[in-house]
């Protein structure tokens, strides 16, 4: 019961809805089991962002095979609030300014919302705050940052760190980071990754996506995968990640900025 | 056209026509020049008052006194908000159901308009219709042929300070169509300090009223008004409310209008900044729904070197229901270094819903900082996304994107009573809000 799968992707292909046909993911295949840290790396493009926002319910995409498991239940009929509500928690790339509506605000009402959906009573304002605090302290968030509109005037590294402090305040099972290296420098990255690390209890499991290396130094992941073009081309350890610090995405027929500078000798 | 026919001054004065009834003459000739307004009007472009041009209307007073009870006013008080309340059932004054207006504080007085054109014509003579005499507007001519009758003075001597604010609280009760045109006059001496709330409620859903409301504002220098325009008419009834304000140097005037209900509703605000260094806050919130038609007409004329105009409205439009917004700043030559802003923001949240907004700037000085903006949209997809992302369903989502939308310009508004007021109002028109709490602080 406890090693059951928190997430299971089966041969899932995904196209966009709008324009049926620029298929985007090619048949991936990923279990990410209770504990488990895994990474998806690859180069822009690859369809990383796109499997991110999938999983969490995003409309813009469409389904054509496969099928994803989230604590064994198939997703496809879910919307993302019944998968936030179940323990699935993306954190954004860009997360977006929210214009009035602060975020204490923002939060009491998605506590709220998970505590409706678990058929629970409305936590009292006491018990709130408490827990804000306790989170705030973990993730290490001055907590006057939820006296401000969510994400409203926050810096680069300041929202990504609302973004963990989320998950943890909603006690995220499966945390999906999309891409929140980008944009960090290493003092945001290192207190982004300690908050991550500390929400590590050998239950939780969490996917990294990154085009770099770096994150991975302070979040070491158990597996890594390569995404290129739509489909896994490699899987293995942490070992990996190292491997495409050394060699890029060459290796993988992948050349990254080919249309400013194309190697030498390359023809049309 | 009933309406214009009384030809004594309903002041009641006896002697050779008093100064109201000069102003009443001006009115009748002036919508005698005018007519009703027609869509060829460019201030009229986007709304057809046929319908009201149409209706028979009765006089206020002409039925029976309607029944209306202290609990019904109970039902439209705002909660914790001290205030003296004049109550006016479909056009007639009911003492019986209003406070006692007498405990404002030192050298504050407020008082019926009839009343005060006989026993304190010093404060009017020279100042009501001033602002209104030479309009182009034929519902400000209709309400210049009706002065006198009906409406509200509040004065304040130089310096003084009201100690609670006036409430107007306007009830609509009677289905059959009654049409009322109060004049309120507010008179702020050098520094003094008021607040003036107009309250348009009704007590039936299908109670059908016009009111064509003036309200002249006269804001010495170094004074201080706060105007509330709060309209919950039924969505049968027809308003044109018109605040008409003259600003004097160092005053600051806020005008919030907050628009809920109505068929009809045409609102104008037209402050005047004829002293120097003076400052107006233009507030407002327009929320329609089913068919209802609200359309807001500012007109901000900076008549002076060095003042500042804040022009904010927002509007909120659902179901077939239309906004319109026309913003004018007009910038004498002699306004130097006037500072004006302007933004009208507009959400639509359905395909049929429409918004007609247009700026119009006038600047004739060369040395001024004017800026509008205008938007419309909908609900941010991704926004609603996010807030999905986090366990929030889409319908609460989209409820508290709205409200937020909304609620920015409550917290202009220096009265927290209203601001809770007209959050909780704002919560019960938004589907799905039900579960939703927002504090205010």
């Amino acid at each position: 019961m406890s090693n059951a799968p928190l997430l299971q992707i089966e041969n899932l292909h995904a196209r966009l809805a709008d324009d049926p046909s620029v298929e985007i993911l090619r048949g991936i295949d990923l279990t990410i089991r209770p504990g488990e840290v895994h990474s998806i790396m690859g180069p822009n493009g690859s369809g990383k962002s796109t499997l991110a926002q999938l999983l969490a319910g995003k409309e813009d995409y469409e389904v054509t095979d496969g099928r994803i498991l989230f604590m064994g239940q198939d997703v496809e009929d879910l919307g993302p609030d019944d998968r936030a509500n179940m323990g699935m928690f993306l954190a954004f790339q860009y997360p977006v300014e929210v214009p009035g509506v602060s975020a204490m605000q923002f939060l009491k009402a998605a506590v709220n919302a998970k505590r409706a959906f678990a058929g629970e009573a409305e936590m009292d304002a006491g018990s709130l705050i408490r827990h804000f605090r306790a989170k705030a302290e973990q993730i290490n968030v001055p907590f006057d940052m939820l006296k401000r509109n969510a994400n409203e005037g926050f810096s680069g590294g300041e929202r990504k760190r609302f973004e963990i402090y989320q998950m943890a305040v909603l006690d995220a099972q499966l945390g999906i980071l999309d891409e929140t290296d980008s944009g960090l420098d290493i003092d945001a990255l290192r207190i982004v990754s300690e908050g991550v690390n500390s929400m590590r209890d050998g239950m939780r499991g969490f996917l990294l996506i990154t085009h770099y290396q770096r994150l991975l130094e302070y979040i070491v992941p158990d597996f890594v995968h390569v995404l290129v073009n739509g489909k896994f081309v490699k899987s293995g350890g942490k070992e990996l990640a190292l491997e495409l610090e050394q060699h890029g995405y060459a290796p993988f027929g992948v050349h990254e900025h080919a249309a400013i500078a194309p190697p030498a000798g390359a023809s049309a | 056209m009933t309406t214009l026919d009384a030809d004594r001054c309903a002041c009641g004065c006896t002697d050779a026509p008093c100064f109201v009834d000069a102003l009443r003459q001006l009115g009748r000739q002036r919508f005698d020049e005018l007519g009703w307004p027609t869509r060829r009007d460019e201030s009229w472009r986007y709304t057809d008052v046929s319908p009201i041009a149409n209706t028979q209307w009765r006089e206020p007073g002409d039925a029976l006194p309607a029944d209306v009870y202290p609990a019904d006013v109970a039902r439209f008080a705002i909660p914790d908000l001290d205030a003296v309340t004049l109550v006016f059932v479909d056009g007639v004054f009911r003492p019986e159901l209003s406070d006692d207006a007498s405990d404002l504080g030192a050298g504050v007085t407020c008082t019926l308009l009839p009343e005060a054109v006989r026993e304190r014509a010093s404060w009017l003579d020279g100042r009501i219709g001033t602002l209104t005499s030479e309009t182009d507007d034929a519902f400000t001519a209709m309400s210049n042929a009706r002065a006198g009758e009906l409406g509200v003075v509040l004065h304040a001597n130089a310096g003084a300070r009201a100690a609670k604010p006036v409430r107007v609280l306007s009830i609509a009760s009677d289905p059959t169509p009654v049409a009322a045109h109060p004049r309120h006059v507010i008179i702020a001496g050098k520094g003094a300090g008021v607040t003036f709330i107009e309250h348009s409620v009704c007590l039936a859903d299908d109670a059908v009223s016009f009111t064509n409301a003036v309200t002249e504002v006269f804001a010495d220098d170094g004074a201080k008004v706060e105007h509330y325009f709060l309209e919950q008419d039924s969505e049968r009834a027809f308003n044109v409310s018109t605040l008409a304000i003259r600003q004097g140097a160092s005053s600051d005037v806020h005008s919030h209008t907050i628009l809920l209900g109505g068929r009809l509703v045409r609102n104008n605000v037209m402050p005047t900044l004829i002293g120097e260094d003076a400052h107006c806050l233009i507030n407002g919130l327009y929320v329609g729904q089913g068919r209802q038609h609200l359309d807001n007409a500012m007109r901000v004329r900076h008549a002076a070197p060095n003042c500042r105009s804040r022009q904010h409205y927002k509007g909120i439009m659902n179901d077939r229901s239309r906004g319109v917004f026309t913003g004018r700043i007009i910038v004498d030559p002699v306004a130097q270094q006037t500072d004006a802003i302007q933004s009208n923001r507009n959400m639509l949240l359905s395909d049929d819903a429409r918004i007609n907004a247009r700026p119009q700037l006038e600047i004739y000085a060369d040395d001024v900082r004017c800026t509008h903006g205008c938007t419309t949209g909908r609900v941010d997809d991704e926004l609603v996304f996010y807030f999905r992302s986090r366990g929030i369903p889409e319908n609460v989502s989209r409820a508290m994107l709205i409200y937020a939308f909304a609620a920015e310009g409550f917290e202009r508004m220096s009265l927290k009573p209203v601001r809770r007021l007209l959050a909780a109002e704002m919560i019960a028109k938004l589907p799905g809000a039900q579960g939703l709490s927002i504090e205010l602080d």
